[in-house]
């Protein structure tokens, strides 16, 4: 599905992405873990081509799309979820989301009934909320618009930028399993998250960014007792799945 | 049959993507943990983030066995001793080991690389698998023990020697894989017929053989012997332990688990990289290993690399079965023996002089070590008690260094061959 190679990226001067190579397989959830800084987000925008690469590539779905704009890898089947939801405030919840099936709208086969009753089966709130103006949603539920106009594209890869960020810990629970629910599917997902533990919880695969640089890989389940990972992004409460923990 | 599709039947793109970004994390993980390596890769000017592609692997330093001896005993792993679950050893050339490390997730891969060899072969969930290997600081008890377990198969840890107990379990607890050196499988075979046990009787069907390097022949024998299916699996413990490779039903060459270590071949001499299928020295680096990991570690094993596809559907590349050493080790019922290790005790011995030999031989089915050394003179006009006190002495101190029994003979000085050049202090008479 997605394939970076040697990945470099950063603003002006400032080199942020360090040689990323990482992939994503058709079907998969993937996560990027890493601390504030690391270069998540850069890494995201990067793909969706709203920062510029400086060397390496990108490939979706076999072809090529580094320095593509940021529309055109839209239509290519990638669409991103950025973080702190960014929807239209003044907008209604159902506007929001035709503007997310824009690309869909230049094909004439657009029929935005029927994509609209698709994201409310998956978002059942936003049918109640439909009329309502975006900006008076609860987070969680801009969340879910977000996630939703992203999915109004069609994509072959959504990218989920901290769906977690500021929202309480039931939500959070909620919204992740909508994200598994979207694997089911048959969608393929790109999480970016500070909240390693849920994310990884959900995964199949992992990726651990550390200064720009991917310092570790693994299936999830892996990640999960791996003792660096632990110390740094888990808390200590996971280790020895609930044995005694150490008291230093 | 497969024990992971996805991986075994990996596509080269995708397989050369996952080694690549494995590699990446590894270079990287090395050089800030690892003070060796980020001595090394400063010394050869490498920038471990500059890496980008598989190709320049070639302008990495090797690792040597010399360098794990210069890091005993943990000098060269990747993680604090409180994250490793697992110390093994073996055998190095001055006596010295050299100690490797596993994680939680280096001891489940390890098991999962088993598991694909022990599938490939057709051992599943139904089988009684029956250790033959030696348990303990050698990983091949242990590594084959996991995987057979992660398949779910019954395992019997009986460990390796008491060849009577052997035969009894196998016909007792009906054992339908086994699991030991080739010669060892030979020894019990052989010892059962002379005990005149039905072999046919017996619920064998699978023998999974490796720790020594044996012949096509030796396959041919075990198998109308045992009337099994054969087959050979590779590793060494400095890489990860058994499960490095192994073949599938083909028999004809052992997949290497690539998603877990890059290969190459290289000219021992010149240190490049030999012509594709040309024979050479087996050079690994591992990608996914935590505790442990070594870049480009220097195996001395010869062996050369099949292009061919195998037409099980396994994509992982093959190996051709082990067919020689650059150095001289010796591999002795399994365990590996240096004659630099004999030499050390020998000198260390009074009244021995420093001139020996080292006889290899199969008797029967087993190997059999004859050390000859030679002893001052006045020992031999002195009586034949003391000179029997100094063979116990010395059979007793290369038996506990070495880990196997050896035969001494005393011999008068002078009498061994003297070299000019390279003295040839070992005499393997074995066929194998």
């Amino acid at each position: 599905m997605l394939r970076i190679k040697n990945l470099e990226a950063g603003y002006g001067k400032l080199r942020v992405l360090k040689r990323i190579s990482m992939h994503v397989d058709s079907g998969e959830i993937v996560t990027i873990i890493g601390a504030n800084g690391a270069g998540k987000t850069t890494l995201l925008y990067t793909i969706a081509g709203i920062i510029k690469a400086g060397a390496g590539e990108i490939q979706l779905l076999g072809a090529p799309i580094i320095r593509t704009k940021p529309e055109k890898i839209v239509a290519a089947g990638c669409s991103l979820v950025p973080e702190g939801r960014q929807v239209f405030a003044t907008l209604s919840v159902r506007e929001n989301l035709i503007l997310g099936g824009y690309v869909q709208y230049k094909r004439k086969k657009f029929q935005p009934d029927q994509e609209l009753r698709f994201i409310y089966d998956i978002f059942p709130v936003l049918q109640d909320r439909e009329s309502q103006l975006a900006g008076t949603l609860s987070g969680g539920e801009q969340q879910m618009l977000a996630m939703g106009r992203a999915l109004m594209a069609k994509p072959q890869l959504i990218m989920l930028d901290e769906p977690s960020t500021g929202l309480a810990p039931l939500i959070v629970k909620n919204i992740f399993q909508i994200i598994l629910k979207l694997r089911a599917a048959g969608n393929t997902v790109l999480l970016i998250e500070q909240n390693a533990k849920a994310a990884l919880g959900i995964a199949d695969r992992g990726y651990v960014l550390e200064t720009g640089k991917i310092i570790l890989q693994g299936p999830a389940e892996d990640l999960l007792v791996n003792k660096d990972v632990q110390r740094a992004y888990l808390g200590r409460e996971v280790c020895n799945e609930g044995a005694r923990c150490d008291l230093d | 049959m497969y024990w992971d599709k996805a991986k075994e039947c990996m596509s080269r793109e995708d397989l050369e993507q996952l080694q690549l970004e494995r590699l990446q994390s590894t270079l990287y993980r090395v050089a800030t943990h690892v003070p060796f390596y980020r001595k090394k890769f400063k010394e050869s000017g490498i920038n471990p983030d500059g890496f980008s592609a598989l190709d320049e692997m070639r302008s990495l330093p090797f690792t040597t066995k010399d360098d794990l001896r210069d890091n005993y005993p943990y000098g060269l792993f990747a993680v604090p001793l409180r994250d490793v679950v697992r110390v093994h050893a073996s055998s190095g050339t001055t006596g010295m080991a050299t100690v490797v490390g596993y994680t939680k997730n280096d001891i489940k891969n390890w098991a999962d690389m088993v598991a694909r060899i022990l599938t490939a072969t057709g051992v599943g969930a139904d089988d009684v698998v029956q250790i033959a290997f030696g348990y303990g600081l050698f990983t091949g008890g242990f590594g084959l023990h996991y995987g057979a377990e992660r398949i779910g198969a019954s395992v019997i840890p009986i460990s390796s020697g008491n060849t009577k107990r052997q035969i009894q379990i196998l016909q007792d607890f009906k054992t339908t894989t086994l699991v030991c050196t080739p010669s060892y499988a030979l020894l019990l075979a052989d010892t059962m017929m002379e005990m005149d046990i039905n072999i046919n009787a017996l619920s064998l069907k699978y023998g999974l053989f490796g720790g020594e390097p044996w012949s096509e022949e030796m396959r041919t024998e075990i198998k109308n012997k045992l009337g099994i299916i054969a087959t050979d699996n590779y590793g060494l413990s400095e890489v990860m332990g058994p499960g490095v490779a192994g073949e599938c039903r083909e028999c004809n060459g052992l997949h290497i688990n690539e998603d877990h270590f890059i290969v190459e071949v290289i000219d021992p001499q010149s240190l490049e990289p030999v012509a594709p299928g040309e024979l050479g020295e087996l050079v690994f680096t591992t990608i996914t290993k935590e505790a442990f990991p070594v870049i480009r570690y220097r195996t001395r094993d010869l062996a050369r690399l099949l292009a061919e596809p195998c037409s099980c559907g396994r994509t992982l590349r093959r190996m051709s079965r082990v067919i020689g050493r650059t150095d001289d080790m010796l591999i002795i019922k399994g365990v590996n023996v240096y004659p630099m290790q004999i030499e050390s005790i020998l000198f260390d011995i009074e009244g021995t002089e420093p001139h020996y030999q080292i006889i290899v031989e199969r008797e029967g089915r087993m190997d059999k070590v004859t050390v000859l050394v030679e002893v001052v003179e006045s020992i031999f006009f002195d009586q034949m008690k003391k000179q029997r006190q100094l063979m116990e002495h010395i059979k007793k101190r290369l038996a506990t260094e070495l880990g196997i029994g050896v035969d001494v003979k005393l011999v008068e000085e002078k009498t061994l061959e003297r070299f000019e050049g390279k003295a040839v202090r070992v005499v393997d008479r074995r066929r194998l």
